[in-house]
């Protein structure tokens, strides 16, 4: 017994601590986790952001270091505010209540101080910072805009808000997302991914350096560089020419379905949206209700597609053997239809029409009777008119085009179901809809539809996918947009329509718009269009509208131009589509005089009547 | 041949190589709780880590000294040493520096020495001399005073410079005086004490006192014949009951509030809520980080230098008596259960081996190291797992500090250098 008490008394000590230690380590302890552990600060390090080039290898979008000056209240030494406002530039004021606020929030965390350095306060402040306790000056990435112009392409950033955070956990607050365009589009290639960096703290919430040497730390992987299918050149020339005047450019490669352009006016510069005034800036644009310089006109404004219109109804009616090559009608000036004698007026001039001076004389008498009798055959109204309307979204029109652009509009191309909650007693026929075999009636298109329909009429039955993005780094572009999309009409009706199309520049609305040495195809359109003035419909100016694809072999180019209130499709839409495509083909333009007078034509003037609050008159050149 | 064989040594190399891991892992933990991020250089000697590395070869120095010293020495001056360790710690009364409010050290040069470490070796020499003495005899009552007061001067003594903790290492020589023969009923007595103690501030006086009486009647009603029955009955029930008294008014009077706190810490006596919180803060602070730290261990640990808490320097006082919590930390459940073997098989031999030592004062002796060892083993571990109230003293070899590093190893070599005389003894 005296011999043996020890022992066991010592055993029994070791088995109670190893019990104790099984508990606390093992039984009532989670796994260890280093994002749990509050000894360790968890701080990311943000990417750099992938550049953004066009598709002639122009950097248009990189990164730029931006300076901001933070403070740790509590870290403050009493200093020599004269000279220290002096350095930063700001005021007492701003010092005083610029110090009471970050204190008020917290004497411990870092809170932004000053803003946005410039380069030069930063290049001055770096060396004397050292001198006031409490602040320091933290590094940060802003964008680099290294053009003026494709701000509605492009887009911007901005800091997250509490939406973003909730849809995706990624994000965290006061992390960078993009808005709108590319940045938004291609967030996720863009970004790059976050790293982490684990920092030692003491109990004193202290930073005491890197953790286990940054062994721990997860790295942040750069964003993707990638590279757009605009052309910053064709773009910016794009640009210039819409200046005081309202509307959108798009041009398509038809052949692949890029986006050569996409010109919304009025935009602005995104470099109005990096920077100190920047949330001032953008203030500015978002409120601004007239001009809407954020909205891309070139994918959201809608309008009556007018006659390029008249090219499908033509398509469509030689498919279904509704009319031939042969077939003519007599205009005498407008169209007469129906039990109680309506008319359609036509411009084109009279005389006998075919499928060819039917387009290039634009004549309104010629794709009535053609939309009549695709729509009439076999008595089957409501098919066909089903029959006709999925011909025209074959095209793209009236439904998104499901490309990589984050907004657009579907627009309008009604079936019979349309028509039949329209008209639920009343049977319908296409003379009760016959403003659509001209584009107006109930067809709304957006730009962008209207370029993809003429890149789809330049490869004579197929498109592919309009797109803005050329080539990822280290990835490769979607499937989608290397896929044909095919359209059921053969190949020899777009011959026809071709010549039609060729002949409106030989003789036709485009007659005054030729480029020397390119054979152009295209159609001019005016839309008529209405706006609501004190609750009244008010008719404007009618749009100036064209669209148009070049060379006729092996087109390179597919473009719709839209210019608000324009009127005439040649006068304005028309100018400006010969000049995009002679800048893109040749690289240099040479209808100086055109260009001219394009640049210096300005529409306010127009543009400002509904708001004049007087009558005004319309369609006046 | 004789003369040969009389001069061979036959060290234990069991207990050598458990030494050698023991203050190898410590200087290492302490390095590790003692850095927080910067670059290593082990020969900085204005870092703890490095000053412990210095400590760690003078340690190994002085026991190859210990060793290379006659045996005889230790037995013949023992009484020498006792007398100048106990001039050395009155000394301290003039010359001592005051930290953490105990008088305990003499500040030499950049180092502070305390003499309070090496009066544990001078005591077990003492103790083992004056047992081992053939005029000795423990069941007479004058031999035993004689004893007690060998081991009571120092605690007095340090106690009266603040140094609770260290005074009640002397304590565990009663498992030595148990082991040579002291009658039961000290034992018994210190148990009914420790007992009657806890129960009386766990509880209430009332609830004590009634234990108290009713068991010692109880005790004597079936324990069969003796005389006096009822003289006893009251003598007996009489001391339990001034056990109970006493302990309240040490409690309320004597004990200074932060032991009392302790106190009430490891009773679980505050139901406050409020003021567990505050404490958490204050005299819990300590423990509580260190749990924390040990939890987050885990079944495999951190790995070395990878401790979060450790690295955060969030467990004060790491270094020295909390230098578990690193282990703990760092190393792990597995890591933990390593040292406890470790302390386990080192006590457990020293047991073993003086069991079979032919001379009396070898085996006192190495029963007066075994049972300083490990108390400091129970008390520290305990009180860094949250088991036995915060009492501050080293855990042995591990802890920070060149006095008790030194001091132990003294303490040690010496048992070793008896231990290794045993083939000459007959």
């Amino acid at each position: 017994m005296r011999k043996s008490l020890f022992f066991v008394l010592v055993l029994f000590t070791s088995l109670t601590f190893i019990a104790r230690l099984f508990y606390l380590q093992i039984y009532a302890t989670e796994p260890y986790s280093i994002y749990e552990d509050n000894a360790i600060r968890k701080v990311y390090t943000y990417p750099k952001r992938g550049y953004i080039y066009d598709r002639n290898n122009k950097l248009l979008v990189s990164n730029q270091p931006s300076y901001d000056v933070m403070v740790i209240p509590r870290e403050v030494k009493e200093l020599d505010t004269t000279e220290f406002c002096g350095l930063l530039k700001i005021s007492k004021d701003y010092f005083v209540n610029k110090l009471d606020r970050t204190s008020n929030y917290s004497r411990r965390i870092p809170s932004v101080f000053l803003a946005h350095l410039s380069k030069n306060d930063y290049g001055f402040l770096a060396e004397k910072i050292r001198k006031y306790e409490g602040f320091y000056i933290q590094k940060r990435n802003l964008r680099e805009y290294n053009t003026s112009i494709g701000a509605n392409v492009l887009g911007y950033v901005a800091e997250v808000n509490r939406s973003n955070i909730e849809k995706d956990p990624y994000y965290n607050t006061g992390d960078i997302i993009g808005k709108q365009g590319v940045e938004l589009s291609y967030e996720k290639y863009l970004r790059g991914e976050k790293g982490i960096k684990f920092i030692q703290k003491d109990r004193f919430n202290r930073d005491l350096g890197n953790f286990n040497n940054g062994k721990n730390d997860i790295n942040s992987i750069a964003g993707n560089d990638l590279t757009i299918t605009i052309d910053s050149h064709l773009q910016e020339y794009g640009e210039s020419l819409m200046v005081n005047k309202r509307g959108a450019i798009v041009a398509i490669e038809p052949a692949t379905g890029e986006l050569l352009s996409l010109v919304s006016s009025p935009s602005y510069n995104p470099n109005l949206l990096v920077g100190r005034e920047r949330s001032k800036n953008y203030y500015e644009l978002y409120k601004d209700s007239i001009y809407k310089p954020l909205i891309d006109k070139g994918l959201l404004s809608t309008f009556p597609a007018g006659s390029p219109f008249k090219i499908i109804v033509g398509l469509i009616a030689l498919q279904e053997n509704a009319v031939s090559e042969k077939s003519t009608i007599y205009c005498n000036g407008s169209y007469v239809y129906g039990k109680n004698k309506k008319s359609m007026k036509c411009h084109c001039g009279g005389g006998y029409r075919n499928i060819y001076n039917g387009i290039s004389e634009s004549c309104n008498s010629y794709f009535a009777e053609a939309y009549r009798k695709t729509i009439n055959m076999d008595n089957e109204v409501s098919k066909n008119f089903d029959k006709w309307s999925s011909s025209v979204k074959s095209f793209g029109l009236g439904n998104f085009l499901n490309n990589d652009l984050p907004v657009g509009k579907k627009g309008i191309i009604p079936d019979s179901e349309f028509y039949d909650k329209w008209y639920p007693d009343f049977r319908w026929g296409p003379t009760t809809n016959l403003s659509n075999s001209i584009g107006q009636g109930e067809i709304l298109v957006t730009p962008i539809q209207l370029a993809n329909m003429m890149a789809a009429v330049a490869n004579k039955g197929y498109y592919y996918t309009p797109h803005i993005i050329k080539n990822i780094q280290g990835d490769s572009i979607e499937e989608r947009f290397r896929k044909k999309n095919i359209i059921e009409i053969d190949k020899q009706h777009f011959d026809k329509i071709e010549i039609g199309l060729k002949e409106v520049y030989k003789s036709g609305t485009g007659k005054f718009l030729n480029i020397p040495g390119i054979e152009i195809c295209g159609k001019s359109g005016t839309a008529e269009n209405f706006t609501r003035l004190n609750g009244k419909k008010t008719q404007l100016t009618d749009h100036s509208i064209f669209v148009a694809y070049a060379p006729k072999e092996n087109p390179k180019i597919a473009i719709a131009v839209l210019v608000e209130n324009g009127y005439y499709g040649s006068t304005w839409a028309g100018r400006i589509t010969s000049l995009m495509i002679e800048k893109y083909l040749k690289g240099y333009v040479t209808l100086k005089k055109t260009e001219e007078l394009v640049i210096n034509k300005s529409l306010e003037n127009e543009y400002l009547k509904p708001f004049s609050g007087k009558p005004f008159s319309i369609n006046k050149l | 041949m004789i003369g040969q064989r009389k001069n061979r040594l036959k060290l234990d190399w069991i207990i050598i190589s458990i030494y050698l891991l023991l203050v190898g892992f410590g200087v290492g933990n302490i390095l590790s709780s003692s850095i927080s991020g910067e670059e290593i250089y082990l020969f900085d000697f204005t870092k703890l880590y490095g000053k412990q590395f210095i400590f760690a070869f003078i340690s190994l120095f002085v026991g190859f000294i210990v060793i290379s010293i006659d045996v005889k020495f230790y037995e013949r001056f023992s009484s020498l040493f006792y007398l100048l360790s106990l001039i050395l710690l009155i000394c301290l009364f003039l010359f001592g520096k005051r930290i953490n409010g105990a008088l305990s050290w003499f500040p030499i040069g950049s180092f502070n020495l305390q003499p309070s470490e090496f009066v544990k070796i001078t005591v077990a020499l003492a103790v083992s001399k004056y047992i081992s003495d053939y005029q000795t005899d423990l069941r007479k009552i004058s031999d035993q005073a004689k004893l007690f007061l060998i081991i009571l001067i120092p605690i007095i003594i340090i106690i009266l410079q603040n140094d609770t903790g260290s005074s009640i290492v002397f304590f565990s020589l009663f498992l030595v005086l148990y082991r040579e023969g002291i009658s039961q009923n000290y034992i018994k007595s210190i148990i009914a004490i420790i007992i009657l103690s806890i129960i009386t501030l766990k509880f209430s006086l009332l609830t004590s006192s009634i234990i108290a009486v009713f068991f010692t009647t109880a005790y004597y009603f079936f324990k069969g014949k003796t005389k006096n029955k009822i003289i006893k009955i009251i003598v007996v029930s009489f001391l339990s009951l001034t056990t109970c008294f006493a302990t309240t008014y040490t409690y309320n009077n004597i004990l200074k509030n932060h032991q009392r706190n302790y106190i009430k810490v490891w009773l679980n006596l505050e139901k406050d809520p409020l003021k567990i919180k505050k404490m958490e803060k204050t005299i819990l602070y300590n423990l509580n980080e260190s749990k924390k730290a040990i939890s987050s261990g885990g079944l495999t640990g951190k790995g070395y230098l990878k401790g979060t808490r450790t690295m955060g320097n969030f467990v004060p006082a790491q270094h020295s008596d909390y230098i578990f919590s690193t282990v703990g930390e760092e190393w792990g459940f597995f890591g933990s259960i390593f040292i406890i073997f470790l302390y386990t098989m080192l006590i457990l031999r020293i047991l073993y081996l003086s069991e079979i030592q032919k001379n009396k004062f070898s085996r006192v002796y190495g029963y007066s190291t075994a049972s300083i060892l490990f108390i400091h083993f129970l008390i520290n571990i305990g009180m860094v797992l949250g088991l036995t109230p915060t009492i501050g003293i080293p855990l042995p070899f591990l802890s920070y500090g060149g006095s008790s590093l030194i001091a132990f190893t003294i303490l040690l070599f010496v048992f070793l250098r008896l231990d290794a005389n045993k083939i000459n003894e007959w």
